[in-house]
């Protein structure tokens, strides 16, 4: 099945927030952000700002009537900056008027005297200043200094990762509408509508009840409106409680890119040891995470972090540290992979240091140490049945890895100053939010007398497809076709209490509630049907393809027949179902237990070719293999294959994070910070779903896809290397990502004086 | 001075007092309340705002997609203006089908952009690749395989007649023609008066200072018939300065001088962007890395400027004086850009290294016109670099050096010497300046390359060392 919105997104009749006809009297805001990183507020002056044309109000932190918070885990991030300011944009006021020009302008004569405080911009000296957030944490097995004594080889190094703008293309955005007294709706492009609501209860200190919020869709998020949407949630509705008219957020991509937090840089060392033959024994890691000035999701990414930065491999003695730490950025948050990439970047870092060493081809110890079955991970948990090695011997047959090698061999050999590099990606993606308590979802599903039915969830559409997948499942767990199904918006006042659409589980989770929304339908119909039928037993009926089935055979009873006998018989044609994942546990205090359902995998090869004279290169090709399960929509899934993918590669490559060392975002607009385009991604993408897979808990037998393949794209960094090494064979190079043209030039010619003719 | 801008916008018409200088995507959206066009970037990277732009050619209308983010509503009289609301049919149009059918829309904030750069494709009477018809619009949710393949299951230049008799575009495109005609001609340009804000293809001033345009008096210079258009005059070329990148690149006389142009373009810019941005507004916008601007440096071009009907000519090599600094009196009006031909065997070469290779702004860009005399000797040289001064740079001691010296690794070492000494490069987005100071040397290195390639192997350039 296709995207069921596609036909109204090509129209462009499909409508976001703001598309919708604006309430009479309607306000627009435009936020004032902090000028400098760090600093106490001296004075904020909005006078000019309130006599300016077209003003109505200006909000600031004093008029916030509950509590001025909404940090979602530790309670540390003000809505609206009170005293002191720890990034550069944090918000600090709030100018409403009659249009958004206005509001900016009125904006701009807002001024502010901060007395500046230090700024830091680097997370290991944050660490060494004791700005951390959080405890530090360590998950450890065996015994890492005794494995490392009888390791043959040991190499150690340093990673430094840069973080990634999300840049859906639907900016932040939320409107406010007061309803009765007492009472507003919030019209919110996030992927957690219960964080919004929780939140702007706080915020006006009202309770959960007075507050409605609906989610239609999202332009896009990718993590960035997992968290980072409540705050403009918030300051709409803070803005349309104070003034009684209704409020529009709509960041500009400026604004957004300069308020909201990103994926989160880091910096690692690792300590990687092994045998002659290639056994890993022993792996030490410390990551600092550059945390940015806020908790926001940091420790739930951290911990992300650290269940992943054994990749896809088995290593038996391993210690894992890691630490937020503290700086003058605003707050990094969630990001598709929200922290395994990083992760897992580091570990493959370590591998290919080891390869280079040992002088050995990467991906022979890449195998060597692929996770079996009765591997356990670090945090105990065992692979059990997921496919790491299936997946990789699968890629690596099926797109014939050893004749690639061997032909970039020769190309390379044949040509001087251009060069191909190859590499291969095994992800091994832990699936379920690791705060296990997050782990539940439900679904409201009504059916009507004439048999079309009404379905909400918890789940947000934001263009993964999730909406096609919920329609798919209830009518496919009702016996009838999807046109009868119609998804209603993402709504608080009929699913409450929602976890964020993240974690690649929301598929999971609601699909989950819907199956058994419809189950509870169906037993009640099969019910009625029987008695219609002069059936005795009731489990003999069966609906398909919208025809009552009894025995399997046709009953001479339709849908909506059924239905219709059904109301008359005065039997409930709705449900509501609740899900929570089984079995999911993790004691933070020991560091172990099993917080993933299971795990998704795969692997993925990136072929790159290489100007060794001006430092570009393309990316020739990605052939993957990803285990799927048992897909509900191939063409849904492999958008999230391919979308992903983009991304990984963008992080690893173009996507370039500068920041000042006074804080200043150096790279705030699209164009100075390059995503992929069309130009950039391959034309040569394969993908090839796994054969005969089944996932354990995933409704009928489907597999969580939405965040794994984004990690596809580290190949890209490893290929690049391959071929930059196929120029300089005894080069040291950084592991330094991005992998920019400047670093892949300077990188090559390192040393070199650009006035004398370059050394071979 | 505001002036009633009458224009076409889907099939209705439209007379607004609005300013000229408001975004056409500010209008569409907030005053003819056409939401299918979504804003994500204002600043034309994205192209999820890009409608088509009809303008009247000769009895017929030549639609081109441009991004509404960047142009002045002003400009759009006399046009017919197409968004994606005035492109559906009661069915699916062949490029919304094939991007449905490809599962190549997620979320679909970007897709009504892309529904209209591939329907431009298809309108166009230029032959525009798949490729260059995906060039101005960004997705961060499919990966583009699906675009592609979309993209590329489509009819290219079928024609607005063609595609209109086929039910592929609205009946009402039939009409558009003689509605155009219709419409009087704006007001003949007065003088500017001297607050006005001039505007060519406006592609960086509103990037650069779009809110403050909106509400200022505005002087429109874009798709003026005296300042557009390309001449041949005996030795030279005359361009118009509001001639866009796009017709320049299409002119078969520019053709003639740089033969490999639309390769060159297609580091240039976007297709929409290259529809609005205009060769004389990429000279007075003065970026030191303005890519158009460094092409003109190394074909030697001379600018012709007007003020109060007194006419002058300066080289563009002398025009820059430092950061935006220019030999421009003030209300002087770049008027034309005069490029002479090079002599047969002359042989030209653009570089340019940026993060991504399209719509991007360099990190340094460069350009080199050689000429080479039948013994092997150069016999004149132009090299121009951008990104590594305050200025457009033309590198005129290393041009000469090069004038009457035989290629050889000897020489091309002494250059690179030289060509440090003229450059200036500062650390900035674009990269820091040593990594500039490496690309001049490896650009030269490649120029060398592409222009002598008999004369130098790049084994023995990295042997000599």
């Amino acid at each position: 099945m296709l995207h069921i919105d596609a036909t109204a997104h090509v129209r462009g009749e499909s409508t976001y927030v703001d598309d919708v006809p604006a309430p009479a009297g309607m306000l627009y805001a435009a936020i004032f952000g902090s000028p400098v990183a760090h600093g106490s507020v001296a004075s904020l002056n909005v006078e000019d700002a309130l006599a300016a044309e077209g003003v109505a109000a200006v909000i600031t932190a004093k008029d916030i009537p509950g509590e001025n918070q909404i940090g979602p885990i530790i309670p540390d991030e003000p809505l609206l900056a009170d005293g002191a300011v720890h990034y550069r944009g944090q918000p600090l006021a709030v100018v409403l008027a009659k249009s958004v020009a206005l509001a900016r302008k009125g904006a701009a004569l807002i001024t502010v005297s901060i007395d500046p405080l230090p700024v830091i911009t680097d997370p290991r000296k944050a660490y060494e200043n004791g700005e951390i957030i959080g405890a530090p944490r360590t998950v450890a097995c065996g015994d890492v200094e005794a494995a490392f004594e009888r390791c043959d080889v040991v190499v150690s190094g340093s990673c430094d990762m840069g973080g990634q703008e999300h840049v859906y293309l639907e900016t932040q955005r939320s409107r406010a509408v007061p309803q009765e007294p007492g009472r507003l709706k919030i019209y919110s492009s996030t992927q957690s509508p219960y964080a919004g609501q929780r939140m702007i209860a706080r915020i006006l200190g009202i309770p959960h009840n007075h507050i409605e919020i609906d989610v239609l869709r999202l332009g896009g998020a990718f993590g960035g409106k997992e968290d980072q949407a409540t705050q403009w949630a918030c300051v709409a509705a803070l803005s349309a409680w104070v003034t009684g008219q209704a409020v529009e957020v709509v960041l500009s991509r400026e604004e957004d890119m300069r308020m909201t937090g990103k994926r989160h840089p880091y910096l690692s060392d690792f300590k990687i040891g092994a045998t002659h033959d290639g056994k890993i024994l022993a792996y030490q890691v410390e990551h600092y995470q550059n945390s940015g000035a806020g908790a926001d999701l940091s420790t739930a990414v951290l911990e992300r972090t650290l269940l992943h930065s054994t990749g896809s491999y088995h290593i038996p003695n391993a210690r894992i540290f890691g630490v937020c730490c503290r700086t003058n950025l605003p707050p990094n948050t969630a990001f598709r992979g929200f922290g395994g990439p990083q992760g897992m970047f580091v570990i493959e870092c370590a591998i290919t240091a080891l390869a280079e060493k040992m002088n050995l081809p990467v991906a022979q110890l890449q195998r060597r140490n692929l996770l079996d079955k009765s591997d356990p991970f670090p945090y105990g948990q065992l692979m059990g049945n997921d496919h790491a090695i299936r997946a990789w011997d699968d890629a690596v047959a099926s797109y014939d890895f050893a004749a690639i090698h061997e032909r970039i061999d020769h190309f390379n050999a044949d040509h001087f100053a251009t060069k191909k590099g190859a590499a291969l990606m095994p992800v091994c993606f832990g699936i379920s939010f690791t705060t296990t308590y997050m782990n539940q979802a439900s679904a409201l599903l009504h059916v009507y007398t004439d048999g079309s039915v009404g379905l909400s969830t918890g789940g947000v559409e934001m263009g993964q497809g999730l909406s096609t997948n919920m329609v798919l499942l209830a009518a496919r767990a009702l016996g009838i076709d999807t046109g009868k199904v119609r998804i209603e918006s993402t709504n608080t006042t009929r699913i409450a209490n929602m976890s964020p659409s993240a974690a690649s589980s929301t598929t999971l989770l609601n699909g989950n509630a819907v199956v058994l929304a419809a189950d509870q339908i169906l037993v009640r119909l099969r019910t009625v049907a029987a008695e219609l039928l002069s059936e005795s037993r009731a489990d003999r009926i069966t609906i398909a393809d919208g025809e009552v089935l009894n025995g399997g055979k046709p009953a001479g009873l339709t849908w909506e027949a059924l239905v219709q006998h059904a109301y008359q018989s005065r039997v409930g044609l709705s449900a509501h179902a609740f899900y929570a994942t089984p079995d999911v546990h993790y004691d933070k205090q020991t560091e172990q237990g099993e917080p993933f359902a299971y795990h998704a995998c795969g692997t993925a090869m990136v072929e790159v070719t290489l100007d060794c004279v001006r430092g570009t290169y393309t990316v020739d090709s990605v052939k993957m293999v990803h285990d799927l399960g048992r897909p509900l929509s191939e063409s849904v899934d492999l958008g999230q294959i391919e979308g992903g993918l983009a991304q990984g590669l963008g992080w690893m490559s173009l996507e370039d994070l500068q920041y000042g060392e006074d804080g200043t975002l150096l790279s705030g607009a699209l164009a100075t910070y390059k995503l992929p385009d069309a130009h950039f991604m391959p034309d040569d993408i394969q993908v090839k779903f796994l054969e005969q897979t089944d996932g354990p808990i995933g409704p009928y037998g489907s597999k969580a896809v939405g965040e794994p393949p984004l990690m596809y794209g580290i190949a890209l960094f490893f290929a690049l290397r391959q071929a930059m090494r196929a120029f300089r064979p005894t080069a040291e190079f950084p592991f330094t990502a991005p992998l920019t043209p400047e670093r892949v030039l300077t990188a090559l010619y390192a040393g070199d004086d650009p006035g004398e003719l370059p050394r071979k | 001075m505001r002036h009633d801008t009458h224009f076409i916008l889907n099939d209705a018409e439209i007379h607004t007092r609005a300013s000229g200088g408001l975004l056409l995507l500010d209008y569409i959206r907030n005053r003819a309340r056409l939401p299918g066009t979504k804003e994500g970037c204002r600043e034309g990277d994205c192209g999820a705002c890009t409608v088509l732009v009809g303008s009247p050619e000769g009895g017929e209308v030549n639609y081109l997609p441009i991004t509404s983010c960047l142009m002045p509503l002003g400009e759009a009289h006399g046009k017919h203006v197409v968004t994606i609301e005035g492109l559906n049919l009661p069915g699916l149009s062949p490029v919304q089908a094939a991007i449905v059918a490809e599962g190549a829309s997620q979320c679909g904030f970007c897709t009504p952009g892309f529904v209209v750069s591939l329907t431009a494709m298809m309108m166009s009477s230029a032959d525009v690749s798949a490729d260059e018809a995906l060039s101005g619009n960004l997705c961060r949710c499919t990966g583009y395989r699906s675009l592609k393949a979309a993209a590329r299951s489509l009819s290219r230049s079928v024609g607005v007649e063609a595609m209109t008799a086929a039910g592929e575009l609205p009946g009402y495109f039939s009409d558009i023609p003689a509605r155009l005609s219709a419409i009087p001609p704006p007001a003949a340009p007065a003088d500017p008066d001297s607050e006005a804000q001039w505007i060519a293809g406006g592609t960086d001033l509103y990037v650069q200072k779009g809110a403050a345009i909106p509400g200022a008096p505005v002087y429109l210079l874009g798709g003026r018939e005296d300042l557009t258009g390309v001449t041949l005059e005996g030795d030279h070329l005359r361009v118009g300065a509001a001639t866009t990148f796009q017709a320049f690149a299409g002119s078969r006389d520019v053709q003639a001088v740089a033969p490999k142009i639309e390769a060159y373009m297609s580091e240039i810019a976007s297709w929409p962007v290259r529809n609005r941005a205009t060769l004389g507004g990429n000279i007075i916008n003065a970026s030191p890395i303005a890519d158009m601007t460094i092409l003109l440096l190394a074909l030697d071009c001379s600018l012709e400027l007007e003020k109060a009907g007194v006419m002058r000519t300066v080289a563009l090599r002398k025009f820059y004086r430092g950061y935006k600094q220019m030999d421009l009196l003030p209300g002087e009006l770049l008027r034309h850009i005069i490029m002479p031909l090079p002599p047969s065997g002359a042989r030209l070469n653009f570089e340019k290294v940026a993060k991504r290779t399209r719509l991007d702004i360099a990190s340094v860009n460069s350009a080199a016109l050689i000429m080479v005399a039948g013994d092997g000797r150069i016999s004149a040289a132009h090299l121009s670099f951008g990104g590594v001064s305050p200025v457009p740079l033309y590198l005129t001691r290393s041009s000469d050096f090069l004038t009457g010296k035989s290629p050889s690794p000897q020489l091309l070492a002494e250059l690179l010497a030289m060509a440090q000494d003229e450059i200036a490069p500062i650390s900035d987005i674009r990269g820091s300046a040593d990594y500039k100071r490496l690309l001049v040397r490896q650009l030269l290195i490649s120029h060398f390359l592409t222009l002598l390639p008999d004369a130098l192997a790049v084994e023995e350039i990295y042997a000599a060392h």
